[in-house]
């Protein structure tokens, strides 16, 4: 570690300002600009009134908690469908597909790498009442009237949200399979384990942590969502972070939205030192 | 149980709406359903002719760049310092350069909007830069890290015993042996910064990126297929990039 003393307050101080300044600064300018009386778009050179009042509205709007809860619904069946969905696809590459495993891995991350905005409008395409299921079902003679359901729904979030989410998904699964030790299951086999005894009493178990990073991992961003809400769930079909964006462009509330982000912050915030603590234990106790 | 039906039916789903949009941008019609009318390229010759798309496209591209690269330094000097250093700070480091990643976009957007805001700067393309440099460092971080945490630290001491400075032992030993992880971390934040909209949507000023425009003109069913075809163009290159970020990290040894 000799002489490189000058080098380490580069090393670590240059990012440490730039996250400083570009990442905490602004939360915290959140918490400032939530504390604020007042609507509309209140700059900074407005009268500051400090008040709880913002926070006051956001919890007492039925609608906007109604909301709050129906994101968090929302985001925990996404997740926990993209899990279930990617589940047995890394079973698959971790101890079926063999040597080709690579090859197959890649195919199933190539749709990750294509615009999302294009898969959700994909998706809007294939479930317009003109779109492509419809107009294919009708094509085929299966049905007369499109069926309107499809998109501007909260349905058509969810398929879309887990459609996009799939695979990468898959990746903590495969990663936490891949650790499993192959030793493990030949004992299962050994002391007369069957197959299913072995999935579920070795595979399961060691591919937990993974299945659980997933879970996490789709939850956080989608519990935020409001572009795809807005491209295909239509009125019915927004969630709780349409309502933020609006206070900053149609509506301009800025108070209220901040505060309503804050309380979103805080409710990812809780998500994730909840994630840590559960996959951590399960590490430590396998 | 056979699970490769059940994974080349997944494959089938993941493949199939991509695979409509891309029939939709050689269809001879202007509306987007089924049967199609007619083969054309006539959408993909319009795309050279239309201006503002072609500026959006241009200026995700400088964004994509430049945000990859500020976030590709930063987490070049946080893998280092976190590996390489111990000093008070140093798990405070490591977490703020992974917090990024677990803040929804939405609280993202909103905390930019108020802070160029509050120093009066007029959204542009120099504030999606600054938001989308953020939101990639913990990806580049991630990359670095462990490519860095498998490099023998003992080629450094080498390198330092035989007389040179730490910052010499850098540039000439640790940064080449890095490279090909260093390109695959910036292609990693370009795409992810090309791709990036619920940020964007809050910083873009008068000058949209390619996701916001096509946000923007989504509305106009008419203007569709134009679309489609430069995001058919666009989703080649992204795949191809994305291909080669990954070849580059598996080959490292």
């Amino acid at each position: 570690m000799l002489g490189r003393g000058g080098t380490l307050k580069v090393f670590a101080g240059l990012p440490l300002a730039w996250l400083a300044a570009f990442f905490v600064l602004p939360l915290l300018l959140i918490g400032a600009f939530s504390l604020r009386g007042g609507a509309g778009a209140l700059g900074p050179a407005e009268p500051w009134a400090v008040s709880f009042e913002q926070y006051a509205e956001a919890l007492d709007t039925p609608a906007f908690m109604r909301l709050l809860g129906v994101s968090v619904l929302m985001a925990v069946g996404i997740a926990g469908l993209a899990t279930l969905l990617a589940y047995p696809i890394a079973y698959f590459l971790a101890f079926r597909a063999g040597a080709r495993a690579p090859l197959f891995l890649t195919l199933l991350l190539v749709p990750f790498a294509v615009s999302y905005l294009l898969r959700v409008m994909a998706w809007k395409l294939m479930l317009g009442p003109e779109g492509g299921i419809n107009s294919l079902l009708a094509t085929l003679g299966l049905t007369d009237d499109p069926l309107e359901l499809l998109l501007y729904s909260r349905p058509a979030v969810i398929i879309t949200l887990v459609y996009v989410w799939i695979p990468f998904a898959t990746l903590p699964i495969y990663a936490a399979m891949q650790r499993v030790d192959r030793s493990h299951l030949e004992a299962a086999a050994d002391l007369g384990a069957g197959p299913w005894a072995r999935f579920w009493r070795v595979t399961v178990p060691l591919s937990v942590p993974g299945a659980l990073a997933t879970f996490f991992m789709v939850f956080i961003p989608t519990v935020g969502e409001y572009v795809t809400p807005t491209l295909v769930g239509g009125a019915d079909g927004i969630m709780y972070g349409n309502i933020i964006q609006g206070f900053f462009t149609r509506s301009a509330n800025w108070p209220l939205g901040s505060a309503m982000a804050m309380i979103m912050l805080a409710l990812t915030l809780v998500v994730v030192a909840i994630a840590l603590r559960v996959i951590d234990l399960r590490r430590v106790t396998p | 149980m056979p699970l490769g039906p059940v994974y080349g039916a997944m494959l089938a789903a993941l493949y199939l709406p991509i695979a409509v949009l891309f029939i939709f941008s050689f269809n001879a019609g202007t509306s987007l359903s089924f049967p199609l009318v007619g083969f054309t390229l006539d959408w993909y010759e319009a795309v050279l002719g239309n201006g503002p798309m072609l500026d959006a496209a241009r200026n995700s591209l400088i964004v994509g760049m430049a945000s990859a690269s500020v976030a590709t330094t930063i987490g070049c000097l946080v893998a280092v310092a976190v590996l390489r250093f111990r000093f008070r700070g140093r798990g405070l480091l490591l977490a703020m350069a992974g917090l990024p990643l677990v803040v929804p976009f939405v609280v993202m957007g909103v905390a930019f909007f108020l802070l160029f805001v509050a120093i009066d700067v007029p959204r542009s393309l120099l504030t999606v830069t600054v938001g989308h440099s953020v939101i990639a460092i913990p990806y580049a971080t991630l990359i670095l890290l462990a490519r860095l945490s498998g490099l023998d630290p003992a080629l450094e001491d080498a390198s330092m015993d035989l007389g040179a400075s730490y910052p010499t032992t850098l540039r000439r030993i640790v940064l080449p042996l890095m490279a090909p992880t260093l390109l695959s971390a910036w292609l990693t934040c370009f795409i992810v910064s090309f791709d990036e909209i619920a940020l964007a949507i809050f910083l873009v000023g008068g000058d949209p990126t390619f996701p916001v425009f096509l946000y923007g003109q989504l509305r106009f069913a008419q203007r569709l297929p134009v679309l489609i075809a430069m995001a058919v163009l666009l989703m080649i290159g992204t795949v191809v990039l994305t291909l080669i970020a990954l070849r580059l990290r598996t080959d490292d040894p």
